[in-house]
């Protein structure tokens, strides 16, 4: 079966004129520069040899980051700019949903934009007048179609265009990010309208960033990084490949930040020498910022948050085990330390805090080396980003070494619950009550 | 370039419809509608011959009467310059669909002209309506030739629109430049005098290196001197030009087009 869908080692490299977008003709006639002017003098590739096939009634879906040539490879199966190497492939009539009403003029009412809007899309006049109720009745538009479109809000506007190019009944249909328009209730028809397209074995290629929608609606997902695929497949493995490396990027975001962090409260102790006010301890806590303080007889020489293998990282999953270790350095032998931990969410709020004191380990002897371990078996938050307060102190609370919200991780989680504490727990369900299975 | 021609054709439906649209969009909402089509050539017509026939005292015998006489040439001028001046930006305003529709762009320039020309042919009943009133009527045995030079008139105007808006999608400011060259363009071209009057006669090698003049001594053969038509050489050439021009205009297009999706 011929794909309806073919790219095959596309490339797009988008010319940038240098700048040159508004140059003025006087310029370019006295630099004697008029044909390289109109020769790119900058290149940018969006898209590197990229192949991917759709088979007919296939449902597919983009994704990847900003900027990964999603929109790219959307508007080549269009046809609204062509590759500049490769090969793109299209059986049947195109739709393309990029830019909803983009056809419009404001002036004139919404009957006659319709009728327009179809043409471009290349219906028929007739096959428009046919569909003309259907269009109508699906934007929920019939007081107003034949008010200048200058006077719809946003939202019928949007809504317009999405009835138009939906009922343009395509055998290839092209979605862009478009699904945010309207109230809930559209957006419910619009995915009824994508579900009824998929019974009629119609092929839709989505671009989106709705990585449930992907999940829940697509047969395939296809994965572009920087202008290259990096997977196509089942939804579930590439998005799970995909949020992986989300998240290992987000992970090296965050080290370098913590580092930062560390190294500019690092600069600012060793600035100012010994204990930087010694009784702004505890009580204070919440109100001051990220930074490091102490007196210094004993040094957290070094922070590291460990996954359930032991590796370290700053990404974890919402009820996965982590490990807080501590490497600690004495400057002289103490007696009297505490060692203590607290989490704070992003609002500042402190979601849990406990120390060795609270916990009943009375301090002996403290000198050299040592490593602290705090493990936690599962880590019940909420998706968000935490901060971490590491301390030693004195028993009075006299800090030895304080680091103030200098370090950073992230939950992830599948269920987007809310709160700051999330006990565990399960539903039970008794008598007359039945949920659906859930989906795929 | 000749495929993309052929697939012109299949847009003739969206292309009737654009004008249409344009037309509406125009007059949406004013009292007056279609009638301002007339204003500004009227306007125009009333000052000149005000200004010719009365202040310069322009008593050419051939050229009356006047008013007739230089409608007869405004009338296909105004349509040409409109164009123009609408289609060097017609791609930058229609830059929505470039970008996000698949559409074909010469569509833009062409509906400029072509929206143009029906206020032009709306602006014939007003020339009928000054014929009656002055009593100076066509030679209506060479009315069949009117028809050609409108044809090559489009033709020709094609060409230029296309060459213009694609041109001025990479270079802004052709739009400002095309407007007063339109101006100079205007007097240059014998449409408020007479081209045959004695003192003309050192200018007569400029006026053949003009293609809008040989169109507007075509126009005024047919419509407004009597005796035999005498721009045949002339609508000749321009037949052949015409065709040239748009090829021209249409190549240069078809040459610049994928760069319009991205630097519009």
């Amino acid at each position: 079966m011929t794909p309806a869908i073919e790219l095959t080692n596309v490339t797009k490299i988008y010319r940038r004129f240098g700048g040159k977008q508004f140059a003025t003709l006087k310029s370019a006639l006295l630099q004697r520069s008029i044909l390289r002017d109109l020769s790119p003098s900058e290149t940018f590739p969006a898209l590197r040899g990229v192949s991917f096939q759709v088979p007919p009634g296939q449902t597919i879906g983009v994704i990847g980051r900003n900027g990964s040539g999603k929109s790219t490879a959307l508007k080549l199966v269009a046809g609204i700019t062509k590759p500049t190497s490769g090969t793109v492939k299209v059986q049947g009539r195109i739709s393309a949903l990029i830019e909803l009403g983009a056809g419009f003029h404001p002036e004139i009412s919404g009957r006659e934009n319709v009728y327009i809007n179809g043409i471009m899309l290349g219906l028929s006049r007739r096959e428009i007048q046919r569909r003309f109720d259907e269009i109508v009745e699906f934007a929920e538009l019939k007081e107003f179609i034949d008010e200048p479109v200058k006077n719809y809000s946003s939202g019928m506007y949007m809504r317009l265009g999405f009835a138009v190019a939906i009922h343009v009944d395509p055998d290839v249909l092209l979605v862009d990010e478009v699904l945010a328009v309207g109230d809930e209730g559209f957006t419910h028809k619009c995915l009824d309208k994508f579900g009824e397209f998929k019974r009629r074995n119609k092929t839709i290629l989505l671009v989106t960033h709705s990585l449930g929608l992907v999940e829940r609606f697509c047969d395939e997902a296809l994965w572009l990084d920087h202008g290259e695929k990096r997977a196509q497949g089942d939804p579930t493995r590439v998005i799970g490949a995909y949020m992986t490396d989300v998240e290992r990027q987000e992970e090296q975001f965050l080290a370098t930040t913590d580092a930062r962090h560390k190294q500019e409260a690092d600069e600012s102790a060793t600035r100012s020498e010994g204990p930087v006010d010694a009784g702004d301890t505890a009580a204070d806590m919440t109100q001051a910022s990220e930074g490091r303080w102490g007196s210094g007889g004993v040094e957290i020489a070094s922070v590291t948050l460990m996954a359930d293998d032991g590796q370290p990282t700053h990404i974890f999953h919402s009820g996965e085990a982590m490990t807080v270790a501590l490497k600690i350095r004495a400057h002289r032998v103490v007696n009297d330390f505490v060692f203590g931990i607290g989490i704070f969410n992003a609002e500042g709020i402190c979601v849990y805090g406990t120390n060795t004191d609270i916990e009943e380990h009375e301090s002996d002897l403290l000198s050299g080396d040592a490593e602290i371990r705090m493990k936690i078996d599962a880590l019940e938050l909420v998706e968000g980003t935490y901060k971490l307060d590491v301390a030693v102190h004195k028993l009075d609370g006299a800090p030895y070494d304080y680091h103030r919200l200098l370090y950073t991780f992230r939950i992830k989680s599948r269920l987007k619950d809310v709160g700051i504490y999330r006990p565990r727990h399960r539903w039970e369900f008794d008598g007359a009550v039945k949920f659906k299975p859930l989906a795929k | 370039m000749w495929h993309n021609l052929a697939e012109l054709l299949r847009y003739r439906g969206l292309i009737q419809s654009l004008v249409v649209r344009d037309l509406k969009a125009r007059y949406r909402g004013s009292v007056l509608g279609f009638f301002w089509s007339f204003v500004n050539p009227l306007l125009l017509l009333t000052i000149y011959t005000f200004v010719f026939a009365y202040i310069m005292k322009n008593d050419e015998e051939a050229t009356r009467p006047y008013p007739v006489f230089m409608f007869c040439g405004l009338l296909p001028w105004t349509w040409f310059a409109a164009s123009l001046n609408e289609a060097a930006g017609s791609l930058i305003s229609g830059g929505n669909l470039i970008k996000k529709v698949l559409f074909p762009a010469e569509i833009l320039p062409i509906v400029s002209v072509l929206t143009n020309m029906v206020h032009f042919l709306l602006g014939l009943t007003i020339l009928a309506a000054f014929m009656v009133a002055n009593q100076h009527y066509p030679d209506w045995g060479q009315l069949f030739l009117f028809p050609v030079i409108v044809l090559v008139q489009l033709t020709f105007s094609f060409g230029l629109a296309l060459a213009l808006s694609a041109l001025t999608v990479h270079f802004r400011d052709l739009k400002d430049l095309v407007a007063n060259l339109l101006t100079f363009w205007f007097f240059a071209t014998p449409i408020i005098y007479f081209y045959g009057s004695a003192s003309m006669m050192p200018y007569k090698g400029y006026f053949n290196l003009n293609p809008f003049f040989h169109l507007v001594v075509a126009y005024q053969e047919v419509l407004f001197f009597h005796g035999p038509f005498g721009a045949w050489v002339g609508l000749a050439v321009m037949t052949v030009a015409s065709v040239v021009v748009f090829l021209a205009g249409y190549w240069l297009f078809d040459r610049l087009r994928d760069s319009f999706a991205e630097v519009v």
